[in-house]
């Protein structure tokens, strides 16, 4: 004995079977308004940029790559060697060793200086911990965002590199831009 | 009823045959890095961005490095597949792109310096039929690849081809025949200078309609590219190629493309003739056809950017269930129009 569903049944609404006369006409309606569409983007134009000639420009608080600072007036350098910044940075990319100032030799404005200061780029992940743990505003985050390099060991800047101006200034947003 | 003259009225030197076979041949071949290039960029700009614009002015170098990185690789074969037949099957695909052409119908005959010269490789009187003889032995240049590449895709590939060529290709066929019917001539010259009154897409624009729907399945462009659906069968037929004879089957498919165009522009728009009552020198035809091929290989771009590939079943059913009663209507439908107004 088969199973009757009774006389309640559900009615189930379809669209119409693909293939017919019908969905012939919509197909070709539909193909004619997607050839609108695409025609529209070649009378719209391009929204590309071509990088290495025209460069995005960045927000003012656009995290790249770090730079130090020194006083304008006196040309000491702000950073005390105190390894604070290591200490936030998560991915323990920043190495500072630390010398005493002396009277012959005076490096920063603080009683010691960093002798070493290298922040290993290829590990670095531009969080941004360092400029707010630092004490003195000596370490901040640039709008530098080109720093490919062909061999790892390029990648580890060191004081010298980190205090000199970037060679190449990244274009910056102008306010409300 | 046309008085249609017999197909050759005129006799041809040995060399001039050849000539014509190189010239032509040389002309077909430069154009494809142009339709390459001017996909990828075209495609670009219907997809909002430049295209490729890095080699040479405006990019147009690029199918040269193209051509240099893929011949500089290295030849490789399959372990499981079959060797004579992995390297026979491109030369297949091309040599049947190319042997089309040469029925394809530039311009008229020319007097150049007191010789008469046909602007075609050959005047056949059974067109049409070639092309699609043609059309069918480059089929086996798609099958034996995909069969001998000894991988489950190319395989795939092939079977999907080996369908959907043959489903397509009646369609295609059964278009012409109501050109053929009208112009009384199987000759693609002769069917030229029948349109001289009106182009025949004008009256047979429902067969036009079918031969170009036709045609992109035909050439496994998208939407009908199931041959070579990258999202589930890697690449198709040409999966295990590389190096030349990948460009092989690539300049095939380019050459292919060219093709039906070209008969698409000898048969429903007039060859080389223009409309108005415009007759420019002899010269000139060549231009004309080329001109007149290249608005058909833009939408054939167009296209390609715009619809997404079909499902098999949607293809098959499409094939069979709308585009080959159509084609049988229409050539019934010109028949009875035919004999009735004769």
């Amino acid at each position: 004995m088969s199973w009757h569903p009774g006389d309640e049944h559900v009615t189930v609404m379809r669209p119409p079977a693909p293939g017919a006369a019908g969905g012939t006409y919509r197909v070709f309606a539909e193909t004619m308004r997607g050839l609108k569409t695409t025609f529209s983007r070649v009378v719209e134009g391009v929204h590309t940029l071509q990088y290495p000639e025209q460069k995005t420009a960045v927000y003012p608080r656009f995290r790249g790559r770090h730079r130090l600072h020194k006083f304008e007036d006196t040309g000491l350098e702000k950073c005390v060697g105190c390894s604070l910044c290591a200490a936030a940075c998560p991915a323990d990319c920043i190495r500072v060793v630390a010398a005493e100032n002396t009277p012959d030799t005076r490096v920063s404005a603080g009683e010691r200086y960093a002798a070493v200061y290298e922040i290993n780029l290829s590990r670095c992940i531009f969080c941004g911990y360092c400029e707010v743990a630092c004490p003195f505003d000596a370490i901040t985050m640039g709008n530098d965002y080109e720093m490919s390099d062909y061999q790892r060991s390029d990648l580890i800047f060191t004081k010298e590199m980190l205090l000199a101006e970037p060679v190449e200034r990244t274009p910056l947003r102008a306010d409300g831009e | 009823m046309i008085d249609y003259p017999a197909v050759v009225q005129y006799y041809e030197p040995w060399w001039i045959q050849i000539i014509k076979a190189i010239v032509i041949f040389a002309i077909i071949l430069q154009l494809q890095p142009i339709l390459i290039v001017g996909e990828r960029k075209l495609l670009g700009r219907f997809q909002g961005r430049y295209g490729p614009n890095r080699v040479g002015p405006y990019g147009l170098a690029t199918p040269l490095a193209d051509i240099i990185k893929l011949a500089t690789k290295e030849q490789f074969r399959p372990d499981t597949s079959i060797g004579w037949m992995f390297a026979l099957a491109p030369v297949i695909s091309v040599l049947t792109a190319v042997g089309a052409i040469a029925i394809i119908p530039f311009g008229d005959t020319q007097d150049i310096f007191g010789t008469d010269v046909g602007l075609y490789g050959i005047d056949v009187s059974v067109g049409p039929l070639f092309v699609f003889a043609m059309g069918a032995v480059a089929f086996y240049g798609i099958m034996l690849g995909g069969f001998s590449s000894g991988s489950k895709y190319s395989f795939l590939g092939a079977m999907r081809a080996a369908a959907q060529l043959i489903s397509y290709e009646v369609a295609q066929g059964l278009a012409l025949v109501g050109v053929i019917m009208t112009s009384q001539t199987l000759s693609l010259t002769e069917i030229v200078h029948a349109q001289e009154g009106m182009w025949y897409f004008i009256p047979q624009f429902l067969g036009f309609l079918i031969f170009l729907v036709a045609s992109f399945a035909e050439t496994n462009r998208a939407p009908f590219d199931l041959v070579e659906a990258d999202a589930e069968i890697v690449g198709g037929y040409f999966t295990e190629y590389g190096g030349t004879r990948f460009t092989s089957y690539l300049f095939a498919e380019y050459i292919n493309m060219c093709v039906v165009c070209l008969i698409m522009v000898t048969v429903f728009f007039g060859g080389w003739l223009l409309p108005f009552g415009i007759n420019p020198p002899g010269w000139v035809d060549p231009f004309v056809v080329l001109a007149k091929t290249s608005v058909f290989l833009i939408f054939f771009i167009w296209i390609r950017a715009t619809l997404p590939r079909l499902r098999y079943d949607q293809l098959m059913s499409f094939g069979w269930k709308i585009l080959l009663p159509l084609a049988t209507l229409n050539t019934l439908a010109t028949a009875v129009i035919i004999v009735v107004t004769d």
